[in-house]
């Protein structure tokens, strides 16, 4: 019901702003995929119901102070201070907005919850991403491949990512696809998003996480089925292994890391990953948010 | 014995550093030099250095806050040159290890060095006169927090030229800032400036708090209380629940750091979300301890000159309550990116919301007192009228921030940046600087020109809005927080706007300095011969500008809200002669000085690991405390017969001064 | 002219720049500050409580009994130093000296008994840089045991300016030792809550 009636509400205001923005490409207001269509939508909800008061408010900020300036026409009453009306009025509105935000948030919050796998026809693809200094490491436990600053998937396809870090904290952000999620050393965050269109959609650490962090981008390539096959193909002919011993090696602090692909992956690599800070004994605490 | 601390470690080889370092020795010798040719060291001993006076300690406050503010300013304009340089594999001029310690010390700087002090330094000089008081409850107390504050300020500029500072961002997030990821001294000099300055504000917070509870003028009570008051009252009580989170978030990043603690480490059992949860329940009360005074000061500014009261007093000061509740169950939503369930993100989005009702309020009472109100359009209304609509927008933004579904896709862009710029600068920052030109002639006895100042104003706003529109933009573009070069070509026009921005702000800074040269050239000008020049509502007015060392000759008695215009309608019908009588003073004091310039070496010594000199630095501050304590001579007495004569001297003064101005 | 005439000069709002009533109110306030502190020294340790990594619990290394008899002499020592305070509000100054010799050396033997354990643990292999719960509970005990050591330094501070330098019990020492009197309760109530918290529950 909700999903359906936002565009309606906020389509025609929108367009203003996406001839001012989504042209100028990669813009998370020119969304490529459903979750990032809702957020664009929510942004521009939000903005909306917030600018009925808020133009009313610097309107009146300038026109009071123009017409009540010193030799000015305004009415000067220096012992005014009190009115029941407009008290009712200056808590009333503000209460109001926030009350209609307030059920925008609660419902949003839980439909566009990160964690929350999305609903579709097409079986959903799975990536381990690992944080490294300053790469991205992904695993695709069902192909049995990896590569290091590139993703891929197909369109209309959920997508979901386990992230976790070997290193200090970072933030998995594809903006055109929507929401980001943090990654951390010895958790496993979730995120799950889809594309709905093809193409190619930078994406990035949104986390500052030391001297590399500006280049520790990556691109996310979004693609029909088919393509997707040839592109996991590809990366099976890389010749190169990742295997336990030489993750060290590809795990050790790197700037500007060039794509690369492994044709095989050693199994339980993520969770191995996760492992390693949690201590000898006990302690299966893993991701805050599980 | 030195530690780590080598010859290496001072950055000859950079030559922006060495220039700014140059630059900042060659000002000092220039103040030094010309202390020494005035002869002045045993007056700013004896007068300023050594003073427990609450006016003068907030004038020192206020300084350190402006010459900071030139510091992180110039970060700023690093940065804002770096960002548009660095684009399409240039990389700019600036290196990432230079770069990353400029963005940490630009916001650690603004905060704690800029802010905190400007707010600070304010409260002093108004409180105590709003409230009718003749100091603060704790003298020397005041005098250490100063000093405290003092002494990080300096680590923060030694950081510059003598090792470096973090490259962590300004809140120095862990695993980042722990000892495998940050081996050299800028987390340490980080974590001890701001210990110190911690400290300090934590004193000062107790010592605010006691003051405006126990120390009010007869007849003020709670709802007799000016805004200004009010709002610092809540800000006291928001820094006594809210600083030491900090000092124990610091503590315990510092043992993981020196002893090998496993608090915030990824290995052992640590736990990075711990920091960020705790640092955040101290940063976000922060923000509003940064904020209320801000709000308090819009609230004497705008009925002072719509010359009218103030509309819905009682609603201000529970929307000020109301804030300072709200302002601890919203910490989370700086981590909404984290991972936590659904119905504790939509939790924490919907108390950040609420926050803006309070404030949404504030924004009307001061709309309503300009409303039937005859306003005179100063410098300090024109911060007043450019917050107003600035910090609206703000909090458009904040809100649009405080929904998860939003923050999934804005957290840490540039238009969190651009957000959190428009509530600081077009908030605090417009606040403070409207408390800077409303209560100057309070503390010296004349105005501020006007004219620079508004000069001043309108390159700020128009500045701020050409800097950080675009940032807005890039938010939207995807363009993500502390980059220090990227590929995207559709960012750098926007950012080449920025940048013309901060030219714009620049000019808004020369002319601000300008201005305090100009009035304090032609000072015989713009002189207040009244303690009055505002035709102002509260105590602090009632008395000489600058207030005698006592404040006030007789206390006054309040009876009611804005007591001081009360006074005035009644007309001067307490001319008769006052009756004056011993007044109780406390003695001037190096011991606050002494026990920071300890803590200072101190923390110098912590920094390189020279254990022996932070040992002595340690049991310096000790002994200093306890030296003192053994003393009872801590205190004099201005006699009845001294205080008349004093009195008198500026009756003349003034009569003389009232019969050259009419001739 | 005395401090007292000036009050009564003033009347009742007069401000008394003596601060001694400010005092106490001012250093219970610090204590809450204190409090906060505290407060989130256990947040921490809750967090941490079971974070072994692989190295000792609190079942492995606490004795209840050690703990207990450490527990004992800090509850005394308040008693003891409410004995000082009875004595102080009567003005005899050598009672007074006497019961804070007393509280001083049960809270030296506190203290004591304190470094002892940590030593042990160290020595055992068991230091604060072995787990994260290691380092919450070193962290969250220390730091108890450095304010009783602060408090000590105090004591002791007071007792030499009230008998060598011959202070003896005025105004402003009845305020100091009250205002020591309240720091002492207070790091008691903290103890109280750390023997719970970290001793009574890790040993479970």
């Amino acid at each position: 019901m909700r999903t359906r009636r936002l565009p309606i509400l906020s389509g025609a205001l929108a367009l203003a702003a996406l001839t001012a923005l989504g042209g100028c490409g990669h813009s998370i207001l020119d969304p490529k995929g459903a979750i990032g269509l809702q957020e664009k939508v929510l942004i521009l909800t939000s903005t909306y119901v917030m600018l009925l008061i808020v133009v009313p408010v610097i309107v009146l900020t300038l026109w009071f102070a123009w017409r009540y300036r010193e030799g000015g026409p305004g009415r000067y009453q220096p012992d005014w201070g009190h009115s029941v009306r407009i008290e009712i009025f200056c808590w009333g509105i503000p209460c109001l907005m926030i009350a209609y935000l307030g059920y925008l948030t609660w419902t949003t919050t839980h439909t566009l919850d990160p964690y929350k796998p999305l609903a579709s026809a097409n079986r959903p693809v799975t990536i381990e991403a690992v944080a490294l200094n300053w790469k991205w490491l992904f695993i695709y436990p069902d192909q049995g491949i990896a590569t290091i600053n590139e993703v891929a998937f197909p369109t209309d396809t959920p997508v979901n990512f386990k992230i976790t870090s070997d290193t200090v904290m970072n933030s998995l952000f594809i903006p055109e696809l929507g929401s980001q999620i943090f990654a951390m050393a010895g958790m496993k965050t979730q995120l799950h998003l889809i594309a709905n269109q093809q193409g190619i959609f930078p994406g990035m650490s949104a986390n500052y996480s030391g001297r590399g962090f500006s280049d520790m981008h990556f691109n996310a390539i979004a693609t029909t089925k088919a393509k997707f096959a040839d592109w996991v193909a590809n990366a099976r002919k890389a010749g190169v292994t990742l295997d336990a011993a030489d993750y060290a090696k590809y795990a050790a602090p790197e700037e500007k890391a060039p794509v690369q692909y492994f044709s095989a992956v050693e199994p339980n690599l993520f969770n191995d990953i996760i492992a390693k800070y949690l201590g000898k004994a006990n302690s299966l605490h893993s991701g805050l948010g599980e | 014995m030195l530690g780590r601390l080598t010859m290496s470690d001072i950055p000859y080889d950079q030559p922006i550093i060495m220039g700014a370092g140059g630059f900042m020795a060659l000002v000092g010798a220039v103040v030094l030099g010309a202390i020494t040719y005035y002869r002045k060291w045993s007056y700013l001993w004896s007068e300023w250095i050594t003073s427990v006076d609450h006016k003068r300690i907030g004038v020192m406050y206020i300084i350190v806050a402006l010459v900071m503010l030139l510091r992180g300013f110039s970060d700023a304009i690093l940065m804002r040159s770096q960002q548009m340089m660095a684009h399409g594999g240039a990389p700019g001029f600036l290196p990432p290890h230079h770069y990353d310690q400029i963005f940490t010390a630009h916001g650690t700087i603004m905060i704690f060095f800029m802010a905190m002090p400007f707010m600070i330094g304010l409260m002093n000089i108004a409180v105590p006169l709003q409230i009718g008081a003749r100091d603060v409850a704790f003298p020397f107390m005041n005098s250490l927090s100063f000093w405290l504050t003092a002494v990080g300020a300096m680590l923060v500029n030694v950081s510059l030229v003598i090792g470096e500072f973090g490259q962590t961002g300004w809140l120095a997030y862990p695993p980042l800032s722990e000892l495998k990821f940050s081996p050299g001294v800028g987390v340490d000099y980080y974590i001890w400036s701001l210990q110190l300055t911690g400290i300090g504000t934590l004193l000062t917070g107790i010592n605010f708090f006691v003051t405006i509870v126990k120390m009010r003028a007869p007849g003020m009570t709670w709802m007799r209380m000016p805004i200004f008051t009010w709002t610092i009252l809540c800000t006291a009580i928001l820094i006594m629940a809210a600083f030491p989170i900090l000092t124990v978030t610091f503590g315990l990043l510092s043992l993981d750091r020196y002893l090998g603690m496993h608090f915030f480490t990824n290995e052992l059992g640590g736990n990075q979300m711990m920091y960020v949860n705790l640092i955040w329940a101290w940063g976000h009360p922060e923000v509003y301890i940064l904020i209320l005074p801000a709000f308090g000061v819009f609230s004497e500014v705008v009925p002072t000159f719509s010359q009218k009261r103030l509309f819905g007093y009682g609603a201000m000061v529970y929307a000020t309550v109301s804030i300072t509740v709200l302002s601890f169950v919203v910490w989370l939503h700086h981590f909404f990116t984290m991972g936590s369930g659904a119905n504790v993100n939509a939790f924490f989005g919907i108390t950040t919301m609420i926050i803006a009702i309070p404030t949404g309020v504030k924004i009307f009472n001061w709309l309503f007192t300009m409303y039937r109100g005859r306003i005179q359009f100063t410098a300090p209304m024109l911060w007043t009228l450019g917050f107003m609509i600035t910090f609206t927008i703000g909090g458009m933004t904040g809100v649009l921030l405080a929904l998860p579904g939003n923050d999934w896709v804005l957290h840490n862009s540039l238009f969190l940046v651009a957000h959190f710029h428009n509530v600081i600068i077009g908030g605090v920052l417009f606040g403070y600087l409207a408390g800077f030109a409303y209560w100057f002639p309070k503390s010296f006895g004349f105005k501020l020109h006007d004219g620079w100042g508004k000069a001043s104003f309108w390159f700020w706003l128009s500045g701020f809005y050409v800097a950080f529109t675009p940032l807005y933009v890039l938010g939207f573009l995807g363009m993500t927080r502390r980059m220090n070069h990227y590929d995207n070509p559709a960012w750098t026009p926007y950012l080449m706007v920025a940048f013309a921005g901060a030219l714009l702000v620049t000019c808004g800074i020369s002319c601000q300095i300008i201005q305090l040269y100009v009035s304090i050239r032609d000072r015989h000008l713009n002189t207040d011969v009244t303690g009055d020049p505002w035709n102002g509502r509260t105590l602090e007015w009632s008395t000489s500008s600058p207030p005698p060392i006592y404040n006030f000759a007789v206390l006054p008695h309040v009876d009611a809200l804005d007591a001081f215009n009360e006074t005035k309608k009644r007309g001067h019908e307490a001319r008769e002669t006052p009756v004056y009588s011993d007044i109780h003073m406390p003695k001037n004091t190096p011991a606050g000085f002494i026990m920071s310039v300890f803590a200072g070496l101190m923390g110098f010594a912590l920094i390189w690991h020279m254990w022996v000199f932070a040992i002595i630095g340690f049991v310096g501050i000790f002994a200093t405390f306890i030296i003192r304590s053994c003393s009872d001579d801590h205190d004099y007495y201005i006699s009845a017969a001294e205080v008349a004569c004093i009195e008198a001297l500026h009756d003349s003064r003034v009569a003389s001064l009232e019969l050259t101005h009419v001739a | 002219m005395s401090p007292d005439s000036l009050v009564a000069h003033h009347g009742e709002f007069a401000e008394d720049h003596s601060h001694e009533p400010n005092n106490v109110f001012g250093f219970w306030l610090y204590l809450m500050t204190d409090c906060i502190l505290f407060a989130t020294l256990f947040a921490a340790f809750a967090v941490s409580r079971h974070q072994y990594a692989g190295d000792v619990s609190g079942r492995d290394i606490f004795s209840l009994r050690y703990v207990g008899v450490e527990t004992a002499l800090l509850l005394i020592s308040s008693s003891t130093y409410g004995f000082a305070m009875i004595n102080a509000y009567q003005h005899k100054l050598p009672a007074v000296v006497a019961w804070l010799c007393v509280t001083f050396l049960l809270g030296a033997g506190f203290v004591g008994m304190e470094v002892n354990e940590f030593h042990h643990l160290v020595a055992e292999g068991h230091g604060p840089d072995h787990s994260a719960f290691l380092s919450a509970f070193f962290t969250l005990v220390g730091t108890h045991g450095l304010h009783v050591t602060c408090g000590l330094i105090w004591m002791l501070t007071l007792i030499v300016q009230m008998t060598v330098m011959k202070k003896g019990l005025s105004t402003v020492y009845l305020n100091r030792l009250m205002c020591l009197s309240l720091f002492w309760h207070f790091l008691d109530i903290v103890w109280i809550c750390v023997f719970t918290l970290v001793y009574l529950m890790g040993v479970q």
